[in-house]
């Protein structure tokens, strides 16, 4: 079974992220509950006549997939393979709209065919003429994580070279407006937000399109080791510790080896218990948490892999991450633990060491 | 048939999302598809929705739209003489 | 090293029967399920046919026992009534199983409740549990609380070729010994987004499909959902199971032409069929059977064509092959589930199911599918599922002796 590295990074979010050392003077948001992303600039990366059609998360994953590309120096990916947990609601919004407002008359195409799931896995490969293995995944809080396992088996099994992963999701306002109203996302009038220190009902939203490159040879550019990624639909609280310590064992490791743990603490008053059981487990590590700067979405995962890596690789953990203001580890990160879970369902764990 | 054609050319321009592109910049005869404008089949489609919607005109063969579609010119003389709008 | 699975078990919905017996008689009898829509109220009610289940949600709700007021969409209801299926018929218990997993496939997902209540849940709460069930892995989630599954759980939605995937990822979890069973497979309820986004791409037919003949006219859409259980050898071994049939080849390779067009070569489909070929260690010449794609589009159906003649170099050496789709119509995400339990029915019954409707063959090339239901012994069969945003997948299946 062969290693697996991240040889290269691509992210669009809520913050600057395709800035190096973004997180030193991070974006702070205290008043908003729905996060958009930093735009990059679309036309450095999109012709005019595909840019057109497209919704932010079809522009954002492109971007994000050339960005990663790049970085890690690739021509063509040998698959590739996205997580997104609602799709593509803009146009699918666009389309509803149509329907119900004219009543079935005069619809038109473009917003459907780009309403189906696997269009930014679609248009990428068109974008790179790659005629590889295309894969999308979406379910719910663990979409990015099925890519990203995916791509872990095909790395370890030697069925291709420079596998392409992302997660994707986009904001669209109607449904965000539904959001709100089912407490999913927190109401307007409780800002200012600190999901940190202050949990309330629903979580803030954010958006946002992260990609890798995965392979079983090592570069310069390397960021991380991806060791290992598991998941599972229901869990309870009692039964976190086990499921931790099984993951871990499996990989020969205990919780007193992990230097870093990133949390998906969201100011979610009914889940967060999740991670308050996490913590404990895992006394000798920094905690860190993320979801503050970047919103909650199902596909934030994504996010914050790209954090990891950038952590394993730079040996620095950004202040505005941490829990407690001083670090425990420095210079000293090797083993990396990243654990989510969406609303009580789809907890995930994602192991990464440092190169 | 100047002022249909300066219609066609804002309806184009606004319903196919070309931003880039301003009115003055499509000349009536023109290649609307491949070279050209550079439109595709996709945009086609939204096209004959268009003719449905402003003109009135149903097309069934999404095949007809390819003559009809060759250049503002071909689009406002074919509305021009079956439009029930 | 063989990298074909075992199949011990499968289940099945669809417009020509509410479980495998029904299924099947509907098949040998050239009973399609092709009709008009009647729970759905739509403009497009009197221009085109579906292949619809003939049960409204209310009596779904019922089978399933659902309490009044639940968040079940109707493409959830189906995928669990298959689902069950699947498990029963496979003989397994998946409550407390550790090692069991369930992988999804949907386009649709809860849209059928969404685009019924999308702008009333603003000022009526009365529907807004529907809100949280309009994502695919909802949906999922649903079918795995009812059965009892808990485990690796996940969803694919790669339009047209969804459940195909579905059944190849389940394959390689088993393959890499991951997971010991897993159950595969897809479900789509007809919505009016769909049937309405298919329209504005005027693929529809105002008639029963006719895939690969001359003078096709497009598709029926339909809905549908089937599940396969995936079992390792180890597995099945120890509980005394003997598989039903096998997956021995799988691929996925995007074409990276257009959006929604095949290319004229049919490239990526193609790609699919060699790698499936590669994978399961056997030639062109060893398949009894293809269940094709065959969505009588005019553009699929020459793609695939011409990938099929490409792969055997002459069309007089393309075998059998036929489009079960004037049956079911066109299921989109579970299309390749519901066509991977008709050919394990023909590789077990010996049996080709007919290509309904066909008249005249295309002109293009010299291809005449099976038109007439023929007892033949089949021992391998290719399996196509080519969707939007150039994803095609190719399944091979083999017999269990």
């Amino acid at each position: 079974m062969e290693n697996c590295y991240i040889n290269g990074i691509g992210c669009i979010s809520a913050q600057r992220s395709f800035e190096k050392d973004f997180l030193i003077e991070p974006i702070l948001y205290s008043e908003e509950n729905i996060l958009k992303v930093v735009k990059p600039n679309y036309k450095d990366f999109i012709s005019p006549a595909a840019v057109r059609r497209m919704s932010s998360g079809v522009k954002n994953g492109i971007v994000a997939s050339t960005m990663a590309i790049k970085d890690a120096d690739v021509q063509t990916p040998g698959a590739i393979i996205t997580g997104t947990g609602m799709g593509c609601m803009q146009d699918s919004e666009k389309f509803l709209d149509n329907l119900i407002h004219h009543d079935e008359e005069y619809l038109t195409p473009t917003s459907f065919i780009q309403s189906t799931h696997n269009t930014v896995g679609g248009q990428v490969a068109l974008g790179l003429k790659c005629k590889a293995y295309n894969f999308t995944y979406v379910n719910t809080g663990v979409s990015f994580e099925s890519a990203l396992l995916d791509g872990l088996m095909q790395v370890e099994n030697q069925d291709g070279r420079n596998i392409l992963v992302g997660g994707i999701d986009e904001l669209a306002d109607h449904t965000s407006k539904l959001y709100k109203l089912i407490d999913h996302t927190k109401s307007d009038d409780e800002a200012p937000y600190d999901i940190i220190n202050k949990r309330t009902k629903g979580s803030i939203s954010g958006e946002g399109a992260a990609f890798f490159v995965l392979d079983n040879e090592k570069t310069a550019n390397s960021y991380s080791k991806l060791v290992d990624v598991k998941f599972i639909n229901n869990l309870e609280i009692s039964g976190l510790e086990k499921f931790v310590n099984d993951f871990l064992a499996s990989n020969e490791l205990s919780t007193s080896d992990i230097d870093a743990l990133l949390l998906g603490n969201n100011g979610d008053i009914d889940f967060d218990i999740y991670y308050d059981e996490m913590e404990p487990l895992f006394s000798g590590a920094d905690v860190l948490y993320y979801k503050h700067l970047f919103g909650d979405f199902m596909t934030s995962s994504s996010i914050a892999v790209s954090l990891a890596s950038d952590i394993l690789k730079s040996q620095f953990i950004p202040g505005a991450l941490l829990k407690n203001k001083v670090p425990q580890q420095n210079n000293d990160i090797k083993n990396l633990l990243i654990y989510n879970q969406y609303r009580g369902k789809d907890h995930s764990l994602i192991l990464l060491k440092n190169v | 048939m100047g002022e249909l054609k300066a219609e066609l050319k804002n309806k184009i321009i606004t319903s196919l999302n070309l931003e880039d592109i301003s009115v003055d910049e499509i000349k009536d005869d023109d290649n609307l598809f491949g070279e050209g404008l550079g439109l595709d089949s996709i945009d086609a489609l939204e096209l004959i929705v268009m003719l449905d919607k402003d003109y009135g005109i149903k097309l069934t063969d999404p095949k007809e739209g390819k003559k009809i579609f060759e250049s503002i010119e071909t689009m406002a003389k074919y509305i021009e003489e079956n439009r029930t709008k | 090293m063989s990298n074909r699975v075992a199949i011990t078990g499968m289940g099945i919905i669809s417009s020509i029967g509410m479980d495998l017996e029904e299924n099947l008689n509907s098949l040998k009898n050239s009973r399609h399920g092709i009709s008009k829509i009647e729970h759905i109220d739509t403009k497009l009610k009197d221009k085109i046919l579906v292949g619809e289940i003939k049960k409204t949600n209310a009596e779904l709700e019922s089978i399933l026992k659902l309490p009044q007021k639940n968040s079940w969409s109707r493409t959830s209801m189906i995928g669990t009534i298959a689902a069950l299926e699947a498990i029963n018929n496979a003989g397994i218990d998946v409550k407390d199983d550790a090692d069991i997993g369930f992988i999804n496939a949907t386009t649709v997902g809860g849209m059928d409740m969404t685009e019924r209540y999308f702008y009333d849940f603003i000022d009526d709460p009365e529907n807004r549990r529907y809100i949280q069930s309009h994502d695919a892995g909802n949906n999922t989630h649903n079918i795995c609380d009812y059965i009892g599954l808990n485990g690796f759980v996940t969803t694919i939605s790669t339009a047209c070729s969804s459940a195909a995937n579905a059944i190849m990822l389940g394959a390689r979890m088993i393959s890499s010994g991951r997971l010991d069973k897993v159950i595969v497979g897809g479900t789509d309820a007809l919505s009016k987004f769909t049937m309405n986004g298919f329209n504005t791409l005027m693929i529809l037919s105002d008639t029963y499909n006719t895939p690969f003949d001359e003078n096709r006219k497009g598709l029926n859409l339909g809905e549908g959902a089937a599940y396969l259980v995936l079992e390792s050898e180890r597995s099945y071994k120890k509980r005394n199971k003997n598989p039903i049939a096998y997956v021995a080849g799988y691929a996925n390779a995007n074409d990276a032409f257009h959006q929604t067009a095949s290319s004229e070569n049919g490239e990526g489909a193609f790609l699919a069929m060699k790698k499936a070929f590669e994978v399961a260690e056997l030639s062109p010449k060893d398949i009894d059977y293809i269940n094709v794609h065959g969505t009588a589009t005019p553009n699929n159906d020459l793609s695939e064509g011409r990938a099929i003649i490409n792969l055997y170099n002459d069309s007089n050496d393309v075998p059998e092959f036929s489009s079960t789709k004037p049956f079911t119509g066109h299921t989109l995400a579970a299309a390749a589930s519901i066509e991977a339990v008709f050919s394990i029915f023909a590789l077990r019954e010996g049996l080709i199911f007919p290509n309904l409707n066909f008249k005249e063959k295309m002109k293009e090339f010299d291809l005449t599918p099976v038109t007439k239901l023929a007892h033949k012994e089949v021992n391998t069969i290719v399996s196509n599922s080519f969707g939007f945003g150039g994803n095609c997948s190719s399944l091979i299946f083999t017999k269990s002796h």
